[in-house]
């Protein structure tokens, strides 16, 4: 029998996995698919809830659609940014763009 | 149960088998055709006005020494053709071929299933297909593949969307996402009179998403040798070269449920019907090819974008507007 | 069988997952990130929502992910010389971050203060009307305007991708 716990606990793998790529990856395409990666796990909650715990609302469902929507739109804009920095920097390894840093 | 598997089972032979031999002897049919129009023969040597050619061509491929190229990305370069040839394959499943028989006593529909989002799962797997296409053109380490890997990626996905676009129309008319039900509601009139500005789109992007002449620019022999596929020799270029003509099947059985009223017509039996308008699509695809010259690379996005998906638009709107309207 | 295909599904998801992170070939990372969501799908399968797993797979492993693999050719990214994952400091407030965020999570699902209002599609509603004609009733009623908005946020990701990504002209 599948709780709706399998589907959260599930879910906050994935995010942790997620969360964990962004902060530690060097490759500015890894942290976008990291990130792709933790939208997923939060539409998976989405999911899950409206299955299960209100029974009959579907507003997870919904709500799942706005955050595929959001996540094509963040993919769009985030892959164009990384085409910019690799066209000025020659690279897309994040700790070698460090011109505004000291 | 048991009984439903057996038919279940029997159901998924019949289909794959014949949706199998049909794209064997699609090739045939093509150099034929193709033949026919350039004033000649086509192939004549292997069995009757070579009707054994395709078997002939399968063992030939079979026997061929399999290559990989010595940069190549193993596992990719693997994986790619089973990636090509599952999506091209598995669409036929939500496919209605005809209604209901009676085979001892038992009454048997002619799908394999009918789901409620059958058009939405049809276009899912062919989304997929072209990673087959993006992966192999990747992992063969060669320029000519890479290119026209890059090419066939974006063109599938600029004319997926105004295909997508175009069937919404149907959509809204039949009020399902079921195939099953679409060719019902088409029991009355076919879609393609209500829906001419539809079909016509849908058949141009269908054109371009089996990168099908004059929108072959991914496998360009002219100018990119072979395109993706070029490093490939033996079985999986023949896993290729069945996608593609499984693709070709499918959007023209896809067409013929949208458009066509599916299996329904008069005096003929239903699955005749079926094959008959099929093969009438088939037959565009290759008239097409033999006609038409090839597209440059900025004319075929240009008009994807700039003609084909405001026009699609377009036509949701009109559609919307007159059922709102009536 | 159900419980069977959820722990294949779930298993799968979170191997994947762990090979995105961990692979120092950007291609497979995207292989996998693709197999994450095709899983995923599965799972959306299971949960009765069959609109939402089409999507996944249009939207997601069909456009997004082409977008990814796109950008990787173009930039033709080889595999990477060090670790994927940085070492040192980074790794160590990356896997304390992790450690917390799963206990919290794990407090609140533990706790049971979990609670809702049950609405008015009960699951056997939805398979009568078909799940995708009641999510878009629903998109086209109680969230009209969430769902224009996201045309806006569309809109604006266009023209700032293509802002972004353009040569300019010198």
């Amino acid at each position: 029998m599948i709780t709706l716990s399998h589907y959260l606990a599930l879910g906050a793998i994935l995010f942790i996995i997620g969360m964990f790529g962004v902060l530690t990856r060097r490759n500015a395409i890894g942290i976008l698919m990291s990130i792709e990666l933790m939208l997923n796990a939060v539409n998976l909650n989405f999911v899950a809830f409206s299955r299960y715990l209100p029974p009959g609302a579907l507003t997870g469902q919904v709500f799942a659609i706005f955050v595929i929507t959001v996540a094509a739109a963040e993919a769009a804009v985030g892959l164009a940014i990384v085409l910019g920095l690799f066209r000025n920097f020659r690279t897309v390894n994040v700790d070698e763009i460090n011109l505004m840093k000291w | 149960m048991f009984e439903f598997i057996i038919i279940m089972l029997v159901k998924i032979a019949v289909v794959f088998g014949a949706l199998l031999l049909t794209v064997a002897y699609l090739t045939w049919l093509e150099r034929k055709v193709i033949g026919d129009i350039q004033v000649r023969l086509g192939p004549m040597r292997v069995g009757y006005h070579g009707l054994l050619q395709p078997i002939a061509d399968g063992l030939k491929l079979l026997f061929k020494e399999d290559i990989i190229p010595a940069e190549a990305d193993r596992t990719v370069y693997l994986l790619a053709p089973l990636v090509a040839i599952i999506p091209a394959l598995i669409s036929f499943a939500v496919i209605p071929f005809g209604s209901q028989v009676k085979i001892l006593g038992r009454t048997i529909d002619l799908y394999i299933t009918d789901v409620n989002i059958g058009i939405l799962f049809i276009f899912a797997v062919a989304s997929l297909g072209v990673y087959g296409i993006v992966l192999a053109g990747w992992s063969s380490n060669n320029k000519y593949s890479l290119l026209g890997a890059m090419r066939s990626s974006a063109q599938m996905i600029s004319y997926e969307l105004s295909m997508g676009l175009s069937i919404v129309g149907v959509l809204m008319m039949a009020q399902s996402l079921s195939l099953v039900q679409i060719v019902k509601a088409q029991s009355v009139v076919w879609f393609i009179l209500l829906q001419p500005v539809g079909f016509l789109i849908y058949l141009i992007c269908a054109v371009a998403e089996t990168n099908r002449a004059p929108f072959d620019l991914p496998e360009a022999e002219t100018e990119l040798v072979a395109g993706f596929h070029v490093e490939y020799s033996s079985m999986k270029f023949a896993l290729f070269f069945l996608a593609e003509y499984a693709n070709i099947v499918t959007v023209s059985a896809l067409a013929t449920t949208l458009f066509l009223g599916g299996w329904q017509g008069p005096l003929l039996p239903p699955v005749a019907w079926f094959l008959l308008k099929v093969f009438a699509f088939i037959f565009l695809f290759v008239w097409l090819r033999a006609t038409l010259p090839r597209f440059r690379y900025d004319q075929l996005m240009g008009f994807g974008w700039k003609v084909l998906l405001p026009v699609s638009l377009a036509n949701i709107l009109v559609t919307g507007l007159i059922m709102a309207w009536r | 069988m159900e419980l069977g295909l959820f722990i294949v599904l779930a298993l799968v998801a979170m191997a994947s997952a762990i090979a995105v992170i961990i692979q120092r070939n950007p291609v497979y990372s995207a292989l996998y990130l693709i197999l994450t969501f095709l899983s995923l799908a599965g799972l959306y399968l299971q949960l009765q929502a069959q609109f939402i797993a089409a999507i996944q797979v249009i939207v997601y492993a069909g456009a997004i992910m082409v977008l990814f693999l796109f950008v990787i050719m173009l930039l033709d990214l080889r595999k990477e010389e060090q670790r994927a994952v940085k070492g040192g400091y980074q790794l160590l407030i990356g896997l304390l971050l992790a450690a917390i965020l799963l206990g919290e999570l794990g407090l609140v699902f533990g706790g049971g203060v979990l609670k809702g209002v049950p609405g008015e599609f009960s699951p056997e509603k939805v398979s009568a009307l078909g799940n995708t004609q009641v999510v878009g009733r629903l998109l086209f009623t109680d969230f009209l305007l969430p769902f224009e908005l996201t045309s806006v946020i569309l809109l604006v990701a266009i023209v700032g991708a293509i802002v972004l990504a353009k040569r300019r002209l010198d």
